[in-house]
């Protein structure tokens, strides 16, 4: 059994230990040990989103239009996707500016307005008003209704009780009490409140589970699944599964979704906890997809309560938005209709607590201060301005609650909850050219600002609170059914004729078309001012690097001891000593004494001022201590200018001085290069001419002798006749090679590719020397295959190469006792033919060297055999063929040359080892 | 930040996907008076697509975290 006292004591027991996490939070914070910096905290926190609109009202709506109420969480879905961009922009402007609510984002943009701030503050406080009643609405009557468990009936409408007996008054008044418990404690310079965020997060968890819980119960407990329940409702003739139908129009869905989507940003309550409290910009990652998963969750049950709702109570006069709670009630649930009920005032709560302290900041700093500036004058110099501002927000808690409870007293009974809601949403979205557009565009000015704004609300005003009121009865029905004075033109809800859309997206419509065409049209009459041009680069280029532009924009005189003086009277005396003693030691100074009264200073003190009393009238109050030169717009566009051409600038030359390191580098290798050729070519002709010359001198010596001396014997003469051929040979085969090496070179050589059986040239070049080795005396050993080794290349080429190899060989072994081996065997993807001697062998040292020009081993023999370009010649054909030769020694083994040729493809698969093994000893 | 920047724009992506799903003909398709294995077309559409975007969104932010 659920008595009055059970349900009063469990609803300021649920209170207190609201009041005990906050409590507990700011302590932690205190002490540095924040609990709330944390990303599913934060996420949990921009649940509270989710308001009594969501928990009781989203059933009515899906009662009454089936899909109708998820437009309300599909928007911010999508744009939640884009908060990595432009909520992090957002974020990154308030930390640096210090923002502390929507309504001082806006007015800094604009060069920090006192008068856009006020005038978005007035917007909010409006709009938002009947968006607390709905709070209200929802306690109240959850707790009527609740009292006589559990009969359901519905209560009378409230405006039909005297003031005094309506419980939402006491409701309200009590709201009110815990807020200004909550929030206005003490005087944040940074405006953050730790312990309402962990309270908040903490509510967000039980509207979740209440609400989960009676779905489950409903579809699982009293029916049997979503199958069965949507079974049992088409029966009834209740289900309305139908977009169109629900929505009445694409249009109208298609309209909820965008305004939603732009409400979840320009709330008060949501710029409070998304920008104002965030206490890192790593958090804004997991609510992309927390916060929009946590809104699936809440609604998925939505449809089968609004269904089982309807099929319970048919016929009896129960209204849609009370299901959640008269469902388990109708069913005796006690426990559950107890949790229901302490979700429901979750929901609300939460909602009222920040939301009112959002808007109380809005308005002691953007209303209040402003004309308290003006009247500067008169208010006692010693007077404790922090206190005067706590009580300024304290009255502000209070005012717009009882501003709540009025118009629920109005107006309230004649909407159901979406509606309600829906009003507000679509005030706040005034607010969304000015910031988004301003955001991205430097063009926007204050009176284009301004404009929008104005004709934006006006429009609101007239589309959407007027009739509301007037369906309540407090203005004439006719407004509505024929227009002011009869013009049917200006109906409020078909303006200009405009007819067919419901009122929601009528309003979105028009007021987003003068609001958008006013910002815009009074944005591009006129160019910014100084000030505003200054703040709207500080806005937009917010995501490049560049914090100490705001700096770079005072020039004055000033005094610290007046900052601090200033900073003292609104922060308190011991706090703003700390904060100015922390900014000091971060400049490397040990005194406040010490600190300079510059640019930088200045700026420190104004953003501190302007966390505790908003932007403008910082910045009204810091001028109030300093001299100020005034900036000229020249003077300011230069300053931009500078640092953005200073900025591309940097960034081109950084570009360009990588160019030339890299430009540099390569000339660098290319000239080393170029000089390596250059000597290679005075040692290739120093060379070639020192060949030529010792052939030469010879021929001439014996020329000379045989022409001097005509008396020589005939077998001298023919002797001498002998070495003057052969030397003659010896030079025109010089001659020969260099011609060749430079053909192949410089790639003029005339090249064949075809199949050649390497066994066939091996064979043959074999053949051609055999006379040569059998002069000298050297027994030849073959080591070759039995099946033909096809290989793709220049048959004279490789013939070349072997002669040149064998020639060589045969110079190198010693008379009679030399052994020349040659081998062919196969391996792997190459076939290898190596020439091996039993002579001295080559050099350690000499080995990398031995394919050079005109390298011979020469260490072993004084007189050169060859013309030393042999092997040159042979290791360029072999790397155009696409092979390689090299040389391998042991002082005793003697020299083993040996090169490789890649197979031709299908041909020759034996594996190289069976084939040496096979036919190793056959020579 | 190279990382952060694609991270964003595929974001970006998947809000256009959402666009398409929720705000073009491609509704139309699915706003139709049958039933899906006892449960209208019209709502499974629609929160399938809603789920579906959400995982995309955390599968984009955090399966690249490490």
């Amino acid at each position: 059994m659920l008595t009055t006292t059970i349900v009063v004591v469990a609803s300021l027991g649920y209170l207190g230990l609201l009041f005990a996490i906050a409590y507990w939070a700011d302590r932690r914070a205190d002490q540095k040990r924040s609990v709330i910096s944390n990303a599913t905290i934060y996420a949990l926190s921009l649940a509270v989103y989710c308001t009594a609109w969501t928990f009781y009202g989203s059933v009515g709506r899906a009662a009454a239009t089936g899909i109708g109420f998820l437009p309300i969480y599909i928007g911010p879905t999508l744009i939640a996707a884009l908060w990595g961009t432009l909520l992090l922009k957002i974020v990154r402007v308030s930390k640096s500016q210090r923002i502390t609510s929507i309504a001082d984002f806006i007015a800094s943009r604009y060069g920090k307005s006192h008068l856009l701030g006020g005038l978005v503050t007035v917007i909010a406080v409006l709009g938002i008003v009947p968006y607390i009643a709905l709070q209200l609405k929802a306690i109240s009557r959850s707790f009527t209704i609740l009292l006589t468990y559990p009969d359901v009936t519905m209560p009378n409408p409230a405006d039909s009780l005297p003031l005094l007996q309506d419980t939402t008054l006491y409701v309200a008044l009590l709201l009110a009490a815990f807020t200004i418990l909550f929030g206005t404690r003490h005087l944040d310079a940074s405006e953050r409140h730790e312990g309402m965020v962990a309270a908040i997060a903490f509510e967000s968890i039980v509207k979740l589970i209440a609400f989960l819980s009676v779905g489950i119960f409903v579809t699982y407990q009293l029916h049997d699944g979503f199958t069965d329940l949507f079974d049992k409702a088409e029966t009834a003739g209740i289900l309305n599964p139908l977009i169109i139908d629900g929505m009445n129009g694409y249009e109208n869905w298609f309209a909820l979704t965008l305004l939603s989507a732009l409400a979840v940003m320009m709330l008060p309550r949501q710029f409070q906890v998304a920008v104002v409290e965030n206490s890192s910009e790593q958090h804004l990652r997991r609510a992309v997809w927390l916060f929009p998963l946590y809104l699936f969750l809440i609604n998925i049950f939505v449809i089968p309560i609004a269904l089982a709702g309807q099929l319970t109570f048919t016929g009896q006069n129960v209204d849609a938005d009370t299901f959640v709670l008269t469902l388990p009630m109708a069913h005796h649930q006690s426990a559950l209709t107890l949790l229901v009920f302490l979700g429901g005032m979750s929901a609300a709560t939460g909602m009222v607590i920040v939301e009112t302290i959002a808007l109380s900041t809005m308005v002691c700093n953007d209303l209040v201060m402003p004309v308290l500036l003006k009247r500067w004058k008169r208010i006692p110099p010693d007077a404790d301005l922090s206190q005067l501002l706590l009580r300024i927000r304290r009255g502000a808690i209070i005012l717009i609650l009882l501003l709540g409870f009025l118009y629920f007293r109005l107006a309230g009974e004649a909407y159901a909850l979406v509606s309600i809601g829906l009003i507000s949403f679509s005030a706040v979205a005034q607010f969304a050219p000015a910031l988004i557009i301003g955001l991205y565009w430097r063009g926007g000015t204050r009176s284009g600002a301004l404009a929008g704004l104005l004709s934006g609300f006006v429009i609101w005003m007239y589309t959407l609170l007027l009739p509301s009121f007037a369906k309540s009865g407090w203005l004439p029905v006719g407004l509505l059914e024929h227009g002011p004075f009869a013009v049917e033109l200006l109906k409020p809800q078909a303006l200009f004729g405009l007819s067919g859309l419901n009122e929601i997206t009528h309003c979105l419509f028009w007021s987003m078309t003068f609001n958008i065409g006013a910002y815009l049209l009074f944005s591009l009459w006129r160019t910014p001012r100084v000030d505003e041009a200054t703040q709207a680069s500080l806005f937009v280029d917010a995501l490049k690097n560049q914090q100490f532009l705001g700096i770079g924009l005072w020039r004055g005189t000033a005094e610290v001891k007046e900052l601090l003086h200033l900073a003292e009277r609104f922060l308190g005396v011991e706090r703003a000593k700390h904060l100015f003693q922390r900014f000091a030691r971060r400049r490397k100074l040990h005194d406040i004494n010490q600190l300079p009264a510059d640019a930088e200073t200045v700026h420190f003190a104004e953003t501190l001022l302007a966390g505790a009393i908003g932007s403008a009238s910082a910045r009204v109050m810091v001028s109030s201590v300093t001299t100020e030169e005034t900036l000229g717009m020249d003077e300011v566009l230069n300053i931009l200018d500078e640092a953005s051409q200073i900025r591309s600038y940097s960034k081109e030359l950084e570009q360009k001085s990588h160019q030339l390191e890299a430009a540099t580098r390569e000339l660098k290798e290319a000239n080393e290069r170029l000089q390596e050729l250059d000597r290679l070519k005075d040692d290739f002709m120093s060379s070639v001419t020192h060949e030529l010359r010792t052939p030469l001198a010879s021929i001439r010596a014996f020329s000379e002798i045989l022409n001097d001396d005509p008396d020589l014997p005939l077998n001298e003469r023919q002797r001498f006749l002998g070495i003057i051929v052969n030397e003659t040979k010896r030079l025109s085969r010089l001659v020969n090679q260099v011609l060749d090496l430079a053909k192949i070179e410089s790639g003029r050589a005339d090249w064949n590719a075809e199949d050649v059986d390497l066994l066939e040239v091996v064979e043959e070049a074999l053949a051609a020397t055999e006379q040569l080795f059998a002069d000298h005396g050297t027994r030849v050993d073959r080591e070759l295959p039995e099946r033909p080794c096809v290989v793709t290349g220049d048959r004279d080429r490789l013939m070349q190469v072997l002669l040149n190899l064998l020639s060589n060989a045969n110079k190198y072994v010693p008379q009679n006792t030399g052994v020349v081996t040659v081998n062919l065997r196969s391996n792997h993807e190459n076939y290898e033919v190596s020439v091996a001697d039993n002579g001295p062998g080559i050099a350690a040292e000499e080995l990398p060297n031995i394919f050079e020009k005109f390298r011979q081993a020469a260490s072993t023999s004084n007189k050169p055999i060859g013309t030393g370009l042999g092997l040159p010649i042979s290791k360029k054909i072999l790397a155009h063929l696409g092979g390689e030769i090299w040389a391998e020694s042991g002082e005793e083994k003697g020299a083993i040359f040996t090169f490789a040729l890649p197979k031709k493809k299908e041909s020759c698969m034996t594996s190289g080892g069976a084939n040496v093994k096979d036919y190793s000893n056959r020579g | 930040m190279n990382r952060s920047t694609q991270t964003r724009q595929r974001l970006a992506g998947a809000t256009l996907l959402g666009l398409l799903l929720f705000f073009s003909p491609v509704l139309t398709l699915f706003d139709k008076a049958t039933e899906w294995a006892g449960i209208p077309v019209s709502y499974l559409y629609l929160f399938g697509i809603w789920l579906a975007l959400i995982l995309l969104a955390a599968w984009t932010v955090e399966g690249r975290q490490h």
